[in-house]
């Protein structure tokens, strides 16, 4: 198992900057998502570090060494595709064990660890069928399986899970994180779905239009994200945006909105007057007849335990969640206040999180 | 898939329908067939049986056809033959039979031999160096690649006999003419378009991934394209080839020009048998019928491949 090193990776094609100077650091036996929107160019940086693409500038180095231009063949690691790359001719016994017939490992030594990827994988029973026939849940299993045969460096996964459908997903959430925990490899995981990211990542690194945005834990990026567009992208409901006008001091423990003070985790750095944006999760506003806000109930989404009130006001609809006990009569006029301890402020035109004493637990939040 | 399973805007065929579809395919199937039949049938007349009118459909059957295509014959006086010793083999007693006397075997099986090495290297040729190219065409980013295939197609717009002439010169001054290799490399050229059309279809529904997936396993590009590309490609490959040995095999125009002795194939040579003693009609259906056999076994041979690979880009996995 290995550390995957990427500095400054780039990667243009005839004329589309896909991936703008990509740079992180998978430490041995880490689990990290490469999570983004489609086109984010997530896929393209896996692609780069298993030597499918060669990128246009920038280093990857795996435990230290230089592999930016190596071919795939000669870096040693596992790659899993999106719809799996099974080969059709061959049954799944010969599909796992393809990896190990090019190093030369004898038939013996092969077929048992065949037989012992199929037992960890509980596939056994399959070995001798046609790959053609086979569920999506023991396609996929297998795909692993000639991944994991060969022991090799780290482990990419290239959406390996969107091809399942959700029942399956879920309990092969699972078995993945599972996986990785008993095998220990280093796994990047590309994936467009929030919730599988959280669920397994130990490391998330958010994508948008080819640059990383933030990379931090699965909690530190809900929590604290680093941009207007993590925000808006973690999260279901998103994050609630209040835009606004007004400057801050280091130190400011409040911001004005609408003439009233907003108390917000203290400001460590100072901003002169230009336009901010207040970030609110919605599990994070309350309701309070004396709250800074005033606003009308337009509707709300019942999940079972919450509820999703949506409430219009001057800034806009904003989504709060509430237990789905408290009832609201549609058009009813409320008063909402939010956490204090959990705002978020962004600048406006840059898209940057301001940072506050909220970003000070650093990443052991 | 799951579309086709759940939904039934397609109207069952009701059984009438289905019969009348059902003796539609039949009638065309006996349509196509009887010329066919008609060649087999003539080929085991007598020659007065087959030039008989109105034609027979039921006749004592006679080898005299397959006989005077393997063999050329010597008219002779009655009293000579009564000279010689008890015949040698039914073909020559057929021949003495209408006073002639078998002087050797004919250039029918050198001709056929011809054909079977000629169509048989040209297809694996052309499928061969049409399999590498379609596979570049499909993989890599090569430059002016659409005006590439475009010019490679733009070689079978024009009808090949208008380049026969030219053709016909260069062999003569290279020393290809009359050869079978000048034949193979013929044959190939024209077919190397087919195959590079066909194949290149049938490699870019292959997906990439497979490749890929084998590369990073620590195999070659080359030898992910053998053990990953090709088994897959199975079927374009077969139809792709059966389409150029027909091609290779029925030529006719290259092959009277361009070969008269060594390497003249089957077709040219068949006609020729007509001239020989009269209309020799028995043996040239004999010539015809044989020349038949190759196409059909071969085809039978790769007819699990065949039914998709005709009907490739309708049916998607």
């Amino acid at each position: 198992m290995a550390q995957i090193r990427v500095e400054a990776l780039d990667k243009s094609f005839a004329d589309f900057h896909a991936v703008k100077a990509a740079s992180f650091t998978v430490e041995d036996g880490q689990f990290l998502c490469l999570l983004g929107p489609s086109g984010c160019g997530k896929t393209t940086t896996l692609r780069m570090i298993a030597g499918l693409e060669l990128p246009t500038a920038g280093t990857i180095r795996l435990d230290g060494e230089d592999v930016t231009m190596n071919r795939a063949s000669a870096r040693d690691i596992a790659f899993v595709f999106q719809l799996f790359a099974l080969y059709p001719h061959m049954n799944v016994r010969r599909n796992i064990g393809f990896p190990l017939k090019c190093e030369g490992i004898g038939a013996a030594e092969a077929d048992w660890r065949v037989v012992e990827v199929a037992r960890i994988l509980r596939i056994s029973h399959l070995l001798d069928r046609p790959v053609s026939g086979l569920a999506g849940g023991d396609r996929q299993r297998v795909a692993l399986g000639r991944a994991i045969v060969r022991k090799p460096k780290c482990f990419l996964m290239d959406e390996p899970l969107g091809a399942l459908d959700t029942e399956m997903r879920e309990a092969m959430i699972h078995e993945l994180r599972a996986l990785h925990d008993r095998l220990g490899a280093t796994t990047v995981y590309v994936t467009h779905d929030q919730l599988e990211a959280m669920a397994m990542a130990d490391m998330i690194a958010v994508m948008n239009n080819g640059v990383v945005e933030q990379i931090a834990s699965p909690r530190d990026i809900y929590d604290r994200p680093a941009s207007l567009f993590v925000a808006d992208f973690i999260g279901s409901p998103p994050m609630n945006f209040l835009p606004f006008r007004g400057s801050l001091q280091a130190g400011a423990q409040a911001v004005r909105l609408g003439g009233r003070d907003v108390t917000v985790p203290a400001a460590r750095e100072a901003l002169p007057e230009s336009d901010l944006v207040l970030g609110v999760r919605p599990e994070h506003v309350r309701f309070s007849d004396r709250g800074v806000l005033r606003g009308e109930v337009y509707g709300s989404e019942y999940l079972g335990t919450t509820q999703i009130v949506t409430v219009t006001t001057r800034y806009g609809a904003l989504k709060a969640r509430s237990p789905a006990s408290v009832s609201f009569r549609t058009g009813e006029n409320v008063g909402l206040d939010f956490r204090p301890d959990t705002l978020s402020i962004f600048d406006k035109t840059s898209g940057r999180a301001v940072r506050t004493v909220l970003h000070e637990g650093g990443t052991h939040g | 898939m799951s579309i086709a399973n759940t939904a039934h805007s397609v109207v069952e065929p009701s059984r009438n329908t289905r019969r009348l579809a059902g003796s539609l395919v039949v009638l065309y199937a006996v349509i196509t067939m009887i010329p066919l039949v008609w060649i087999v049938l003539t080929s085991f007349k007598s020659p007065d049986d087959a030039i008989s009118y109105p034609p027979k459909v039921f006749f004592t059957p006679s080898l005299e056809g397959f006989c005077n295509l393997f063999t050329t014959r010597s008219r002779q006086t009655p009293e000579f033959i009564r000279t010689l010793g008890p015949p040698q083999g039914l073909c020559d007693d057929i021949a003495r039979s209408r006073n002639m006397v078998v002087a050797g075997p004919s250039n029918y099986v050198p001709r056929f031999v011809n054909s079977l090495i000629i169509a048989f290297g040209s297809t694996v040729l052309a499928v061969a160096l049409g399999t590498l190219s379609a596979y570049g065409f499909s993989r890599f980013r090569v430059p002016l690649k659409d005006d590439l295939l475009f010019f490679i197609l733009s070689t079978r717009m024009m009808p090949p006999i208008a380049v026969a002439i030219p053709i016909y010169l260069m062999y003569r001054t290279i020393g290809l003419s009359d050869t079978r290799l000048g034949m193979i490399l013929l044959y190939t050229s024209v077919n190397v378009s087919l195959a590079v059309w066909l194949l290149k279809g049938f490699i870019d529904e292959i997906p990439r991934e497979y490749e890929e997936a084998a590369m990073i396993d620590g195999y070659t590009r080359f030898q992910a394209f053998v053990k990953v590309v090709l088994p897959q490609a199975t079927t374009g490959i077969a139809a792709t080839a059966i389409f150029c040995l027909i091609f290779a095999w029925n030529e006719y125009a290259f092959a009277v020009l361009l070969t008269s002795g060594n390497a003249q194939t089957a077709p040219p040579f068949i006609p020729i048998i007509i001239g020989e003693g009269g209309q020799d009609w028995p043996a040239v259906a004999a010539g015809t019928t044989l020349f038949l056999v190759p196409i059909v076994v071969f085809t039978v041979l790769l007819r699990k491949h065949l039914l998709r690979g005709i009907t490739f880009g309708a049916v998607r996995k």
